[in-house]
């Protein structure tokens, strides 16, 4: 028999219980829905996390407190205060490494912001005028901090779109004296509206400079982090290197398992951002998998159901000379079909739903997210619902193949 | 030489205790013989029809078609020369459910090695041959015993084989719809179809050129047939 009168064969059997291979055929287009979902959503997460990481350029180092994070226990032991005033001079001096460029401490952490009556609970971001350059962030109004205002101690805020909405709304701004922990800051510049920023959102930061929020607002001598620019990409790893000898000698330890800072770049960023987002993916994909093998086992059931039922066919074509490969390539192909049919719709609905799930992503969370359809994932939902149906239709197939021609024709 | 031979046959269901279906059959058919097979039922004549068109296997002796031993023919030969060579007609017609007429014809020519393209002729002038051309686009239940049992005698055809096996196919049937199936089947004699029919009426099996009766998975006579029904009918 000829494949294209073998699919017309297999369909012509599937139509003839049509709501019961549309019941059967939903559990494997549930399965590969789910797992479009999440694989086209997973893809959409990383890259706008990479893209936003790869924004802040190639030649950035960021240099930490604390041990590497190993696991979810180990979080709080980046909070230390291990980086100081001398750690920063002794990273700064060309003799140490030669290759950098640029350094900002960077001190961070929450309080409110007041105007008038009105009170925001912003992120406060100590840094210095290297910020709009090593975030590509320059003031739309306004301008930057000088270093004399950062040497100084001086009491000069620039806010985020956020900010300035909930406390001017639509007032002008610059200018004018907001309130952080009783000290008067005046605003010298304000942020255009940015969005969600890997893990900061710059809407709603505050920034002042460093030595001022060291001095007034936090209350503490050391940095949270120290973000470092390299001279070329090129030599992006002799200067974390560099950086890792210079802070050892500068905290009197040679044993790096005992380092009491780590150092991350771009690159290590994206990949260990990478890691995580594709462990999540697999994982998430591969319990939206199990509803697969559920849906296969129903594909087993009915086509089991559908053999019995269709004993005497079965008889009367062996009788008019189907092989036993004939009838088993029938009921393979039923049952592939059945699965196959059920991949395409999957991979619509799901791809559907991606992209709705897309647009009210970057519509309601102001993000910059990229609809991405899944190749890949596609082409693997297909062959692996072909597959289920292979499996899963081969127990059936196979009874159905080895059925007697007499007994089959004299079942009733 | 024969088309069939048979020696000795013996067929024993073995369904916890042994049942005893054919006792020792031995006779020929010549291609181009009518030959009808007839006995009460419980006499044998069921099981050997089908051991003869190769749907059931024999216990003890032996079997030839065509000269070769069914020994001799592997799952797929035998599967083949059930297409080619052999047509069957049921009792019970056996069509394919919400199936078109046209279709249910078509059946056995999916497993031939005939070209897809000449499917529709052959089926068309098969029907033409059971005068059931103005059905052809109709599902099978939506017809009549008789012209389903037509329809199954068209599916018997349409690869043009060398023997028909009819396995009592007026049984189902009211005397004047049996009658015309019986007219189409000596008409298939006519054109040099081998027929072998199986049917525990007299009457019908006087349509045969020989007559094998049978009892108690034995043959009990096996006679020439002096006066042929159709020829009170012409």
């Amino acid at each position: 028999m000829t494949i294209s009168y073998s699919f017309k064969t297999a369909f012509r059997g599937l139509k003839t219980n049509k709501s019961r291979s549309a019941l059967t055929v939903l559990g494997i287009v549930i399965g590969i829905t789910a797992i479009i979902i999440i694989m086209s959503l997973g893809k959409g997460a990383q890259n706008l996390i990479l893209g936003q990481i790869q924004s802040i350029g190639s030649k950035v180092i960021a240099v930490a407190p604390g041990r590497q994070p190993k696991g979810p226990t180990d979080i709080f032991s980046t909070f230390t205060d291990s980086l100081k005033q001398k750690d920063m001079e002794a990273l700064q001096n060309k003799n140490n490494v030669p290759h950098l460029s640029k350094i900002m401490p960077v001190v961070f952490g929450s309080e409110s912001v007041a105007y008038g009556n009105d009170t925001y609970r912003s992120t406060i971001f100590g840094v210095t005028d290297l910020f709009a350059k090593i975030y590509d962030m320059e003031p739309s109004e306004g301008r930057n901090f000088t270093e004399e205002e950062i040497k100084g101690y001086v009491d000069v805020v620039i806010i985020g779109s956020k900010v300035k909405e909930e406390l001017f709304g639509e007032s002008d701004a610059l200018g004018e004296k907001i309130k952080i922990k009783g000290k008067n800051f005046r605003i010298i510049g304000l942020l255009p509206q940015k969005g969600q920023f890997s893990f900061l959102n710059f809407d709603e930061t505050t920034i002042i400079p460093y030595t001022t929020a060291q001095q007034y607002i936090f209350g503490i001598k050391y940095f949270n982090r120290l973000i470092i620019e390299a001279d070329s990409e090129a030599n992006v790893d002799q200067t974390v290197e560099d950086i890792k000898t210079t802070l050892r000698n500068s905290h009197n330890s040679t044993d790096p398992s005992k380092d009491d800072f780590f150092v991350e770049t771009q690159a290590s960023a994206m990949a260990m951002v990478s890691t995580i987002t594709n462990i999540l993916t697999l994982f998430l994909a591969a319990v939206a998998a199990i509803s697969l093998l559920v849906g296969g086992i129903g594909i087993m059931n009915i086509m089991l159901v559908s053999v019995t039922e269709r004993t005497r066919e079965i008889g009367l074509r062996k009788a008019v000379g189907a092989t036993d490969r004939n009838i088993l390539t029938q009921f393979l192909l039923e049952a592939i079909t059945l699965t196959a049919t059920g991949g395409i719709i999957g991979i619509s609905l799901g791809a559907i739903i991606s992209f709705l799930a897309s647009l009210v992503l970057s519509k309601s969370f102001n993000l910059d997210w990229a609809f991405t359809f899944p190749v890949q994932a596609a082409l693997l939902g297909l062959a692996v619902a072909a597959f289920v149906g292979l499996v899963f239709g081969l127990y059936p197939a196979r009874k159905a193949s080895r059925k007697s021609p007499i007994e089959a024709l004299r079942y009733e | 030489m024969a088309l069939i031979e048979v020696r000795e046959l013996s067929k024993i269901y073995k369904d916890g205790a042994e049942t005893p279906a054919l006792r020792g059959v031995s006779f020929d058919i010549n291609e181009g013989e009518f030959t009808a097979i007839i006995g009460p039922s419980g006499s044998g004549k069921s099981t050997l029809l089908h051991i003869l068109g190769f749907l059931d296997r024999h216990t003890k002796g032996e079997y030839r078609f065509g000269g070769k031993t069914f020994d001799d023919y592997t799952k797929d030969e035998i599967a083949h020369v059930r297409n080619e060579k052999m047509g069957f007609i049921f009792q019970f017609f056996n069509l394919l459910r919400r199936t078109t007429v046209l279709e249910n014809i078509k059946l056995p020519l999916l497993y031939s090695k005939i070209k897809e393209s000449q499917w529709d002729e052959l089926a068309l002038k098969a029907i033409e041959e059971v005068g059931l051309s103005h059905r052809v686009h109709h599902e099978s239940s939506q017809l009549s015993g008789g012209e389903q049992q037509r329809v199954a005698i068209a599916r018997a055809i349409v690869t043009n084989p060398s023997i028909i096996f009819a396995d009592e196919p007026t049984g189902n049937l009211d005397s004047k719809s049996g009658g015309r199936i019986m007219e189409i089947i000596d008409k298939l004699h006519e054109k040099g179809n081998t027929i072998v029919l199986i049917t525990h009426e007299t009457y019908t099996a006087e349509y045969a050129q020989r007559i094998i009766s049978m009892k108690d998975g034995l043959v009990e006579k096996d006679e020439k047939v002096l006066s042929r029904r159709h020829k009170f009918i012409k």
